[in-house]
């Protein structure tokens, strides 16, 4: 196997297990490319790339940049901030005006969910998806996984807790379908109101109390509270959260086996992590980050394999 | 598909030992060079060449492998995309004589990313390239190698694959024409 079944990156649910092996075993080489005193290959000088990122974004935008950088690729950036999509300009106008300019791959940020998945549809570009609401984020799933898998040698059999706002994360969904595929067991972890109500169908388990999802697993990924995309209450207060679902030293201390920490970020010091266990060395948040770069330039320099000359 | 033996063990034996005596000649105890196997196939050339080196001068010779995938000019133009093997440098190259080596020398674009992704680790002193096979009228680049195992005339659809007892069971050189459907 060494050509992905897919055309576009929209979402984990899309890829099957050996097209996540063939990315995360292209990701190890690239991660020797990006340690080495010149951090660049020239594979794919001849390709354009478009940023778009109708959200908000730091890690993910920069993360895609310097891939893309990495691999030689030309890229051009764009945010809706600044841009005629305020004027009252449809999504597809905007992408085929960018693809006029030759442009071969779309890396798009978008707040609707599907977004991705309708672009690839409609336009003559690969688009690998970045986020699309509270839909999928298929890249931040398999460094998530790179992660892991960097640490314990494989996913195989280890079991993993997703904490926190289950309902608004992109992340978690991408994770829990990514994870299962490479064989790891999988649970939730969050107040009732954040955990959607029919997951379990998806196989994994759901969990309200955070020292027994922990006390059970192999790795906790904390996710953040997207306070932007809640538009009621769904929890008294982030103090209350945070004494219920916050992992403080104290708990992770008391555990009766060595867990690993993670976080997709942006992190809430003091809300869903304290800051010493964010800094503390079972957690792999840095590494996480440093990992993006080469997963994201597996994704690229896979998909671009497949664009017609 | 008929298959010509080019050289057998016993050839291809004295070949190395009289690369090996080669190599000592213009790099002495190799205090200041290295040797450098590309992937995939150019790598088993050098286990051979340093367990012979390192019989004979008695002290370690340093070896490492180099992957070229991302510095290939064919990307894109392949039905697959190329998958990279590992690459393990894990000395300093700057300053260093270096001997790059692969098991065939035929267009000469392998070499030509071979030096691209070399000088991606540092400035070395001086690069060499040593191939076992040169298929001399093949070359669609202005490269040659320094030190020869052997030098063969090949059209340029025939094949030469030096096979290895790790790989193959059987230490051999051969030469053939693919069939056409392969």
């Amino acid at each position: 196997m060494n050509n992905l079944s897919v055309e576009h990156l929209t979402g984990i649910k899309d890829l099957t297990s050996a097209d996540i092996e063939l990315i995360l075993n292209t990701a190890e080489t690239f991660k020797q490319v990006i340690n080495r005193p010149i951090k660049k290959v020239p594979s794919l000088r001849d390709i354009t790339i478009a940023n778009l990122f109708f959200e908000n974004s730091t890690r993910t935008r920069l993360s895609f940049e310097l891939a893309e950088k990495r691999l030689s690729a030309d890229v051009v950036n764009f945010s809706a901030a600044s841009s005629s999509v305020k004027k009252g300009e449809t999504l597809i106008d905007t992408v085929n005006n960018i693809l006029s300019m030759k442009v071969d791959l779309v890396v798009m940020r978008h707040p609707n969910p599907g977004a991705a998945k309708f672009l690839s549809e409609r336009v003559d570009a690969r688009v690998i998806n970045a986020g699309d609401g509270t839909h999928e984020h298929p890249t931040q799933a398999l460094l998530d996984a790179f992660s892991i898998r960097e640490q314990l040698g494989t996913l195989e059999g280890k079991k993993v807790v997703i904490v926190g706002d289950i309902l608004h994360s992109r992340v978690a969904l991408s994770n829990i379908y990514c994870l299962q595929k490479m064989g790891a067991e999988v649970m939730v972890c969050g107040p009732t109101t954040l955990i959607p109500k029919y997951i379990s169908e998806l196989g994994v388990k759901v969990e309200h109390n955070l020292r027994r999802a922990l006390e059970w697993c192999d790795v906790a990924n904390m996710l953040r509270i997207q306070l932007e995309r809640q538009d009621i209450k769904f929890f008294p207060s982030l103090r209350e959260y945070s004494m219920q679902f916050g992992l403080d030293k104290q708990l992770l201390d008391s555990l009766s086996k060595r867990i690993i920490v993670m976080h997709p970020g942006p992190i809430n010091r003091g809300v869903e992590i304290t800051s010493d266990v964010a800094d503390s060395d079972q957690s792999i948040i840095l590494q996480q980050v440093e990992n993006g770069v080469a997963v994201r330039m597996a994704c690229i320099y896979l998909l671009a394999s497949k664009i017609g000359r | 598909m008929e298959k010509q033996i080019i050289l057998n063990k016993r050839h291809i034996d004295l070949t190395l030992k009289r690369l090996c005596y080669q190599l000592i000649e213009s790099h002495n105890d190799f205090s200041n060079s290295v040797i450098i196997g590309l992937q995939p196939r150019g790598i088993h050339v050098v286990t051979r060449l340093k367990k012979q080196l390192e019989e004979i001068l008695g002290k370690e010779v340093v070896c490492g492998n180099l992957d070229i995938t991302f510095y290939r000019d064919d990307f894109r133009r392949r039905e697959k995309p190329l998958i990279p093997s590992a690459t393990n440098i894990d000395f300093v190259i700057e300053g260093k004589n270096i001997i790059i080596v692969d098991d065939v020398l035929f267009t000469g674009r392998t070499i030509r990313a071979g030096l691209d992704a070399l000088l991606a680790f540092g400035r070395p002193a001086r690069v060499e390239l040593l191939a076992f096979i040169d298929r001399r009228f093949n070359r669609d680049l202005p490269i040659q190698a320094d030190y020869i195992g052997k030098t063969v005339d090949t059209l340029s659809e025939e094949r030469v694959s030096v096979e290895w007892s790790e790989t193959e069971g059987e230490d051999k050189v051969i030469l053939f024409t693919p069939d056409s459907n392969e």
